[in-house]
Order: structure tokens, then C-alpha cells, then sequence
């Protein structure tokens, strides 16, 4: 399942950092701390790595900001949380506006294209998809919003392969819901191609 | 951690749901019924604090978690199992306070409530694990001391180490070493149950085993029941206190991180010491002699580790998650060392960056 990075981004570059940092975020109810968890269980348990998830949130069961950075590193991992980041996920423009901080400058910036309508487009490269619209949509549910995402962030830094993420969503899933999650993992394969001939 | 408790050998929790400890309590109620234990959600903390002291009276190792709010409510029984020698587990997950606060963000404000948060002279054993795979030790080492001394045990942790998720190796369960309370050796009938020889601990008989005794929060002599007598109350304060500070060796532990040539030491315990470690590489990159003296046992305090400590630096650093708890067990012992606070009580982690400007602050001093 694994498809090469797109023109432009030295995955490589990602993969041989001492310390790739992600924050993934959006509003609670949306899956992002689950997403957090899968994506250090895939690096962690299935790639061998070190990894880290701490995530924030509020006392709002859904609806309010939410946040989780996840450290990736072939090291031993200190400080748990996001100072630098390299790949920003965000779901909800509230979110954004909150967490939307510490970001590299050479940052990668997944959004949700309609949710997340007000981003400074100069500084990062920025992508938009509109992730609930298509797990509406296409999946209906929109809890598959993180799947389609930790997909398209798999392809865009290659800090994890499709593989080891799966071998991840599969042992965190129920077995009902596996089709669903596979077809949101190759739903994000199309969509970062698409992504990739746009670039 | 409910991994560690049931290695440990725990068989019973009872507690109340509440953020950021929940997940302590889903995990145990999923592990504890497949090895025969007891999961029981209680009406209240206070109610499931008495649970667990019920539980350890009738023989089993028992624990409950809770955070700041929760653990208010269990103090009082805390000190009941002070009083009446029983061995638990309590584990406080740091939130931020007073009251509610702030129910979803980390704090260290609990450090001074362990310590003194129940009415009474007493000693109390307090632990604050700094990552994940010393969450699992420090949790089979609460239990083993709570055995060894008689004593409730609290472990301290925040939110950021209650939530977050990082790579652990753990051991072999069958491989821990794992300390039993100690029973007695005389037949019912001669049974004293607060009598000691040759230690400051008294075998502990388990209800239920034909040993009938009284179990009270007031003064008591050997044979349990109340007394107001002043000299059989003043031994009964010395032993509980002497049992655990004759015992310092056996209780404290602390990690020393670049203190070989430091001149400026940091005091960091729980996840502070994490952005202190990382400070302490970024300023020896600038070239300050830098190290880290973290207190993995918070309670009772390292004061002749940090005293000895003090008397080979020029100043001390205390970062802290609250606004100054632990910094005046430091300034205690520090005598004419400068120590330096600093506290953050906002809801948000103490980064390295922080640590590092007040290294350099203090470096140019």
C-alpha cells in the first residue's frame, strides 16, 4: 500500500530527523487523539521507533479544541510535546487559531478545506482537503475524518509507511469496521495523488 | 500503571471516575476480573477510599486513583489507613486547582496536599514517576513499600504522564521482586496486633484467618483498642513516624543527571524533569556546567541528598507546575546556596525554553 512521497517534500529528510514532531488537531469528537495514538503505535510497535503521544484537550466532551503532537525519533523521546513542528493536521478553524503555533518553517500544513477556511497561506506549505466532507460523503461517517488524513500524511512525509499505519488501525479497530478504515486508507492514497499532480 | 498494579500483585480497586485518572479505572476494570480481582465503582471517593482499606484489612492488595477534587475527598480515610497500619495505593493524577480548576490540564499542585493533606503528625510516602516505563516500576514499588511499612503509598503523577502514550519495555512479571506484608508468627489467642519486635512494623494479620482484632482512627495501644494514655500515645506517634524515616535508605530514590561538574543544579521531579533534561543538553551546548537532580521519591523528602548537593553548586533551579511547593523543601536544606523558583500554574507545560532562560539568567548572575 505504500505509494512514493510527492515531488517536492524529502521524505527521507522526515524519516532521518532526530525528532519529527506532528500535532494533529481539530474539535473533540472528530477522532484526532485516536488518530494521535494510531499513528505512535504504527511508528512505535510496527517500524521500530521511538515515539511519543501527548494530546490536549478541553473539558467538552465533542466540540471543543482539540490537539495531539506526536514526537517520531529514533531516540529515546524527553520532552513529549510539540516546540517545532513539522507536519500540522487541522480540522476545525478553532483549532488552528489555538494550535497553530511553534510550526517550522519549512512546515507541512494539512487542513480541512472547508473547516479551516482562514490560513496565512504564505509561510507553509499549505494543503487543503475537504477530509469531512469526504468521510461524509463518500464513507458516511464522519469519524473516518482521521483515517483519510493519517493516510494522505503517510504519503506527504513518509514518516510512517501505509503498511506499518495499518498494521496500527487494525489492531485498534473492531473487525466490523475494517473494511471501512481500508477503504478510508486508500480513499487518502487517491486523495494525496491528487494532491501530488496538483503541486 | 494497572498493568504494574496487577503484576504487583493488586486484586482490588475501587474509586470514582474522574479526569485525567479515568483511564486507570477502565483499564482495571477490564484486567482486574481476569485474574480473579475486584473492580467496584464506588458512590464517592470517600466511600471507595474506605473500600480499599476494607480490602486490604481482609487481605488483598487495593488500590484507588483519583485526581486533586477526588483526592481531597479521600484524605481523611487516608489517614485512617496512617493511623491503623493499612497498606494501599493511591494514585493522584495531577490536575490543576484549587476546586475543579482545570480538569483536562496538568499541574503539580498536589505535592504539598500529599504531604500534609490529612489532619495529624504523620509520615507519608509520596512517588512521582517522570515517564512511562518508570510509571510501571514506581507502581510495583508503591505497593511493595505500602506492604513493607504498613502505609498507604500515594503516587503522583500529572496529566501530561496520565495521558500520553510513549515506547515502554516492560519486564517479565514472574521476574519482579515482590514484597508481602509480613504475618504473624504467634496463634490467635496471643495475637497482639500493634506489638513490634525488631522493627518498627507489626505483622499484620488479614481478617477472615481466625486473628480477631480491633481496627480504629483513634489512639491505640498494642491491642488496638482506644487509649488516651500519654506515654502508650507518644510511642505509638514516634513508631509510626520512625517507620518510615529510620527507613530513608529503603524509601528514597532520586536520579542525578550531569551534577559530576555542574554548577548550577535543577531540582525537577514528574514531567518537569523532562524539559529539564532537555534544557540541560541545550545549555551545555552554550557551555554552562548544567545538571539535573530529579526526586523520583518525593515524600518523604531527599533533604541530605539535595543539603550535600547545595554545598557543591553555586545556585539551584526549581521548576515546578504550581506556585512553589517542593522549591521549600530545597531552600530548607540549600543553606547559603541561592535557589531559584521557577512556577508556572497556567495549565501549561514548563517547555525547555523556559528552563533554559532562567539558566541563563542565573549563569549571568
Amino acid at each position: 500500500m505504500r505509494k512514493p512521497p510527492l515531488s517536492g517534500i524529502d521524505a527521507t529528510a522526515f524519516r532521518n530527523k532526530y525528532r519529527f514532531e506532528a500535532r494533529l488537531s481539530g474539535e473533540g469528537g472528530q477522532g484526532v487523539v485516536m488518530g494521535g495514538a494510531i499513528l505512535a503505535e504504527a511508528a512505535i510497535l510496527h517500524e521500530g521507533r521511538f515515539a511519543v503521544q501527548s494530546p490536549t484537550y478541553g473539558s467538552r466532551v465533542r466540540g471543543g479544541p482539540t490537539k495531539v503532537d506526536v514526537i517520531i525519533s529514533n531516540k529515546e523521546i524527553v520532552y513529549p510535546r510539540a516546540t517545532d513542528i513539522d507536519f500540522f493536521l487541522c480540522l476545525a478553524q478553532m483549532s488552528f487559531d489555538k494550535y497553530g503555533t511553534d510550526l517550522a518553517g519549512d512546515a507541512i500544513v494539512l487542513v480541512d478545506a472547508n473547516l479551516v477556511p482562514r490560513v496565512p497561506s504564505n509561510r507553509h506549505l499549505v494543503y487543503r482537503v475537504p477530509f469531512v466532507e469526504i468521510a461524509k460523503g463518500e464513507m458516511g461517517n464522519v469519524v473516518l475524518s482521521n483515517i483519510i488524513a493519517l493516510s494522505v500524511m503517510a504519503t506527504l512525509t513518509g514518516i510512517v509507511t501505509h503498511d506499518a499505519l495499518w498494521r496500527a488501525i487494525e489492531a485498534r479497530v473492531p473487525q466490523k469496521y475494517l473494511e471501512l478504515n481500508r477503504r478510508a486508507m486508500e480513499l487518502g492514497l487517491d486523495l494525496a495523488a491528487r494532491l501530488g499532480e496538483k503541486s | 500503571m494497572a498493568k504494574a498494579a496487577i503484576d504487583a500483585g493488586c486484586r482490588f480497586y475501587a474509586g470514582y471516575p474522574i479526569t485525567p485518572s479515568s483511564e486507570i479505572a477502565a483499564d482495571m476494570s477490564h484486567l482486574l476480573p481476569r485474574v480473579g480481582g475486584v473492580f467496584i465503582q464506588m458512590e464517592d471517593e470517600i466511600a471507595s477510599m474506605g473500600a480499599v482499606i476494607g480490602a486490604s484489612l481482609a487481605g488483598l492488595k487495593a488500590m484507588t486513583a483519583t485526581s486533586g477534587p477526588g483526592f481531597s475527598l479521600k484524605l481523611e480515610n487516608i489517614g485512617f489507613a496512617c493511623m491503623a497500619e493499612v497498606p494501599c495505593v493511591i494514585v493522584n493524577v495531577m490536575r490543576g486547582g484549587p476546586s475543579t480548576g482545570l480538569p483536562t490540564l496538568p499541574s503539580q499542585g498536589d505535592v504539598m496536599q500529599a504531604r500534609w493533606g490529612t489532619h495529624g503528625d504523620h509520615s507519608i510516602i509520596a512517588l512521582a514517576p517522570s515517564n512511562l516505563t518508570e510509571t510501571y516500576w514506581e507502581t510495583v514499588r508503591a505497593f511493595n513499600l505500602a506492604e513493607e511499612y504498613r502505609a498507604p503509598v500515594i503516587l503522583l503523577l500529572d496529566e501530561i504522564l496520565g495521558h500520553m502514550s510513549e515506547r515502554v519495555e516492560l519486564p517479565d512479571p514472574s521476574e519482579l521482586e515482590i514484597f508481602n506484608r509480613v504475618a504473624p508468627q504467634v496463634p490467635p489467642e496471643a495475637y497482639l496486633p500493634y506489638a513490634t519486635s525488631g522493627s518498627h512494623v507489626p505483622p499484620m494479620a488479614n481478617f477472615f484467618t481466625g486473628y480477631r482484632y480491633h481496627v480504629t482512627g483513634l489512639t491505640h495501644d498494642l491491642t488496638g483498642f482506644p487509649t488516651e494514655d500519654p506515654e502508650i500515645t507518644e510511642a505509638l506517634m514516634r513508631r509510626l513516624d520512625a517507620k518510615i524515616t529510620d527507613n530513608l535508605n529503603g524509601i528514597i530514590k532520586y536520579e542525578e543527571t550531569h551534577l559530576e561538574d555542574a554548577d548550577i543544579a535543577i531540582v525537577a521531579y514528574g514531567s518537569v524533569a523532562r524539559s529539564a533534561r532537555v534544557a540541560v543538553e541545550q545549555a551545555r551546548e552554550e557551555g554552562m556546567k548544567v545538571g539535573v537532580f530529579r526526586p523520583v521519591t518525593l515524600w518523604p523528602f531527599p533533604g541530605k541528598q539535595v543539603a550535600h548537593l547545595a554545598s557543591h553548586v553555586k545556585g539551584l533551579l526549581v521548576p515546578e507546575m504550581n506556585l512553589g511547593q517542593i522549591v521549600g523543601e530545597v531552600e530548607r536544606v540549600a543553606g547559603s546556596t541561592p535557589v531559584v523558583p521557577l512556577n508556572q500554574a497556567n495549565g501549561q507545560p514548563i517547555p525547555p525554553s523556559g528552563i533554559l532562560t532562567a539558566l541563563r539568567y542565573m549563569e549571568r548572575k
